[in-house]
């Protein structure tokens, strides 16, 4: 074998592109298959050592402006010896007509069959991707289960926030990345480069152990589960040496030194967002305590002004976008968010730029922030996440915020000109009553009630818009039982009608929900363990795809799945759900490291129950939730005291952008 | 404000972007570009960009057109350079030349489409052909946004014919060779050559296709490539004239 080529290289890498063109004429949106994006890297495949085909497990669509793969995808093919190439999850309808031909799946930038490449990553946003996984594993023709799979076959490899508990696609995966992956994915290439160079000493068995080495790749086949007489996990230990117990999760500091995505990848097709992406900061520590992403991405780190402004110049020059989004999971947080935002305002004044910051926070410094961006006349719509309905279930999630701040927040935007407000609520938190959830609509109808004081207008309006809770990994509510899909679906009846109870009001109230029974799947799916993968598998043999899509998501498909292979280890599909763990019980994903410690945890669900909040640790004393002396990591923030220059037009005139 | 008439084609796998994906592919183009654009007025200004053509999604042009409204004047040369560069390779500028007046949609009377049928042999193609001609109206079916209509294939066509394979088409030779439809070439390839008037509602390729189907139950095994060649005026000897050629500096005055 020879070291160019390497194992995964045994299988031919030509492209599929002349079976495929034939196919896609056949098929809706065929431009989704075929690349061709600015952005877009197209590599000499023998040149490559080690390659990289990377997915999102969803629509193009949904899938191309996910960041993470993107930022992923440059940051690996800026490497001469490194390829990496794109795959996302193709429709039912391309799906069976790739079967009926023998198409296997497939690359974007050229085209290669999947199961060439040496990894296979898969970044998880939502565990509603996991049957999207199979789909692409089969196409592929890399056998399902990985441990059936040979040197042949490409490494499958999972990241995303949802890799913080794989346990449910243990079966399926050969590894899993906690944390950010700038930096794993360059040290996973170099362990593979090194394997292959020594002529993948060891085959398949020997990489993995490599990469398990590393203490923060997981790789599930090295670990045996042991299960209690009652379906309780008895332990999760390693089955030989030299594997850690626990594996860390990742964490990238100094988000200056990886200013990406650089050269965004630039969509043909329509998809959901249109814009450059800049991450202003990483991490959250507002302590949310339904929040996984804000748990595991600790501490916060933020990106500096000047390196925002630069990224934010640098990518629509790029690109050609006009609609800039300032990422993060509570932007107007950022230490110098203030200046980021008149700066970029008054850079790109009189063009046709838009600026958002997708920032939810309830105060009025946020509507202060909104004005600035849209001073290009464009009004970006404003949401506002008070989260909970009453006062006391705000309590219990942490979330600060008063009914009377909520109000006056609220009262200053329609005073300033904005007609609409978005509110956002979850149904289904810990404790909470139909009476919690009732006064979502009280405070509706305060807020418009107020609104029409202040305006003397009858047209101001705000759209209540209710997701469902579901119970995640590394939270404080990862022992939190969840409600039953009747319960909340009545609950949200009950809503729509005291909503409705006064006409005058409720005509100026839009009311948005998702119906009970998907959250009840991802709750399923998110505290899952191995067990569950057996129902993931049945689901996706009876047809289940794009979960995360209503129309194509079936929950009778999913319960009947978890009748069917449950019993046989003696729980079901409420003993993963409804049910309420206890301190002592080993989670699924207790050998998974996110940094927080587990007492902390125990402690602020305590807390929770007890309404009992819980401090910024930006701006108040550190709490011990154990991140930063476990990972050596540690606060980044500003201020830096900068400030954003005036743009001055550099020749102005026609430009020849390279084609990249 | 300076109005500049652009020709562009879609090329090999980018065929397959929509009208819509294009249009939003052109107006960053624009941008990355630097080119100087001109804004309708109103709340949600719009960059003036007229489309004098949208060939469907999956077919490949060489002679689409549209035009843009600038603030400043440029060189159209220049501009066409920078789109180019600006755009995909497969959505490529072709042409640019300052509008002298008129409307570009007025010009626009017929298209020339090749289309090639993989796996048809060029025989069979002709006795369908023979066939097709033959017919005074060859009705087919199609999905409209009205629902579903019937229509003649027939009058609309100008020109049908048979084309020998060997002769290399105008799309492939121009296009760079990773660009080229590539096709089974062991396999015969039948080509049909086409002009076609622009009616309502517009009888396309697929029509044709269909109506080929209609008259001698012609099935390709394979979805066939078809290709706009050109599309302008139509001489009474049959000829498309660029609907570009009317603005060029050099065009005598009586046709400008």
């Amino acid at each position: 074998m020879s070291v160019a080529t390497g194992a995964a290289g045994m299988r031919a890498a030509e492209s599929v592109w002349p079976q495929l063109e034939q196919l896609l004429p056949q098929v809706s949106k065929p431009i989704q298959y075929v690349g061709g994006e600015l952005g877009a890297v197209v590599k000499d495949w023998d040149a490559a050592t080690v390659r990289w085909a990377l997915m999102y497990p969803d629509a193009y669509e949904v899938g191309l402006p996910n960041q993470g793969v993107q930022i992923l995808y440059e940051v690996l093919n800026e490497f001469p010896d490194v390829l990496a190439e794109r795959t996302y999850a193709v429709w039912p309808d391309l799906e069976k007509l790739m079967r009926a031909h023998g198409v296997p799946q497939f690359t974007l930038e050229a085209h290669r069959p999947v199961g060439a490449f040496d990894v296979f990553g898969v970044s998880f946003a939502t565990e509603l991707g996991y049957t999207n996984l199979l789909t692409a594993i089969d196409l592929a023709g890399i056998p399902l289960i990985a441990a059936e799979r040979t040197d042949a076959d490409p490494v499958v490899v999972a990241g995303g926030h949802a890799a913080f508990n794989p346990e449910p696609i243990a079966d399926f995966i050969d590894a899993a990345v906690l944390g950010d992956g700038e930096e794993a994915v360059l040290e996973i290439t170099e362990i593979v480069r090194q394997w292959k160079l020594e002529g993948c000493p060891g085959g398949r068995d020997e990489l993995l152990l490599r990469l398990a080495r590393t203490e923060s790749v997981y790789v599930p086949r090295f670990y045996d589960v042991d299960y209690l007489p009652d379906g309780r996990i008895q332990r999760v230990v390693p089955n030989r040496a030299d594997v850690p117990f626990r594996v860390h999760k990742r964490t990238t500091m100094d988000l200056d030194a990886w200013p990406y995505p650089k050269k965004p990848i630039v969509p043909l097709a329509e998809t959901v967002h249109e814009r450059y992406a800049v991450e202003i900061f990483r991490g959250c520590t507002r302590g949310c305590r339904f929040c996984q992403a804000g748990m595991i991405t600790r501490p916060v780190r933020e990106r500096s002004i000047t390196t925002v402004g630069q990224m934010v110049r640098d990518g629509l020059e790029y690109s050609g976008f006009h609609e800039v989004g300032l990422l993060s999971l509570s932007s107007a947080d950022h230490s110098e968010i203030g200046d980021i935002c008149s700066g970029l305002a008054q850079q790109y004044e009189g063009t046709n730029v838009s600026l958002s910051l997708p920032s939810t926070r309830v105060d009025a410094f946020n509507i202060e922030l909104a004005q600035e961006l849209s001073r290009n006349g464009r009004r970006t719509g404003l949401t506002f996440a008070p989260e909970g309905g009453s006062e006391r279930i705000r309590k219990v999630i942490n979330k600060m915020v008063s009914e009377e701040d909520l109000i006056r927040t609220v009262v200053t935007a329609y005073t300033n000109g904005w007609r609409q407000v978005k509110l956002y609520f979850m149904c289904g938190l810990p404790t909470e009553t139909d009476d919690d959830v009732l006064q979502i609509a009280r405070m509706a109808h305060e807020v418009i009630k107020a609104g029409r004081a202040a305006t003397g207008s009858k047209d101001i309006r705000c759209t209540v818009s209710i997701g469902g809770f579901v119970p995640k990994p590394h939270t404080p509510f990862q022992w939190a039982s969840m409600e039953r899909p009747e319960v909340i679906d009545n609950r949200l009846k009950l809503l729509k009608q005291a909503i409705n109870s006064d006409k005058s009001l409720g005509r100026a109230i839009g009311f948005r929900y998702h119906d009970g029974e998907p959250s009840l799947i991802e709750g399923l799916l998110s505290r899952g363990d191995r067990r569950v993968g057996a129902v993931i598998r049945r689901v996706w043999e009876q047809g289940g795809r794009f979960d995360g899509w209503s129309e194509h998501f079936s929950y009778q498909r999913w319960v009947e799945a978890a009748a069917e292979v449950l019993p046989q280890f003696g729980v079901d599909l409420d003993w993963f759900t409804t049910r309420e763990r206890d301190e002592l019980e080993v989670l699924p994903w207790d050998h998974l490291d996110s940094g927080l410690d587990k007492d902390w945890l125990w402690q602020d669900w305590q807390d929770a129950l007890s309404e009992y909040e819980q401090d910024d640790c930006r701006w108040t004393p550190c709490f011990d939730c154990g991140v930063c002396p476990s990972m050596d990591t540690q606060i980044q923030i500003g201020p830096t005291g900068k400030k954003l220059l005036p743009l001055t037009p550099v020749n102005p005139g026609l430009r020849a952008p390279a084609r990249a | 404000m300076q109005r500049i008439r652009i020709r562009y084609a879609k090329r090999g796998p980018l065929r397959f972007t929509s009208h819509r994906d294009f249009a939003r592919a052109f107006e960053r183009a624009l941008r990355r570009a630097g080119v100087p654009i001109a804004f309708s007025q109103g709340f949600t200004p719009h960059p003036k960009i007229s489309y004098a053509s949208a060939a469907p999604t999956g077919v490949a042009s060489e002679a689409e057109y549209l035009e843009i409204g600038l603030q400043a004047t440029v060189d159209p040369g220049q501009l066409r350079a920078a789109l180019d560069a600006a755009l995909s390779p497969g959505l490529d500028v072709l042409d640019a030349v300052e509008a002298a007046g008129g409307s570009l949609a007025d010009r626009i009377e017929a298209s020339h489409w090749r289309i090639e049928l993989p796996q048809v042999e060029s025989d069979v193609l002709r006795a369908a052909v023979k066939a097709f001609e033959a017919a005074p109206e060859v009705l087919v079916e199609r999905l409209t946004k009205q629902g579903r209509r019937t229509f003649d294939a027939r009058a609309a066509v100008a020109r049908i014919d048979v084309v020998e394979a060997a002769e290399p088409s105008t799309a492939a030779a121009d296009a760079p060779s990773d660009e080229r439809p590539s096709g089974v070439p062991a396999a015969p390839c039948a080509i049909l050559d086409l002009v076609v008037r622009q009616v309502t509602p517009s009888v396309r390729p697929d029509d044709v296709l269909a109506g080929l189907r209609v008259v001698a139950d012609l099935e390709p095994p394979v979805p066939p490539r078809a290709t706009r060649l050109a599309q302008g005026t139509l001489t009474p000897q049959g000829e498309i004239v660029d609907p570009l050629e009317a603005d060029r500096p050099e065009a005598p005055i009586g046709e400008r």
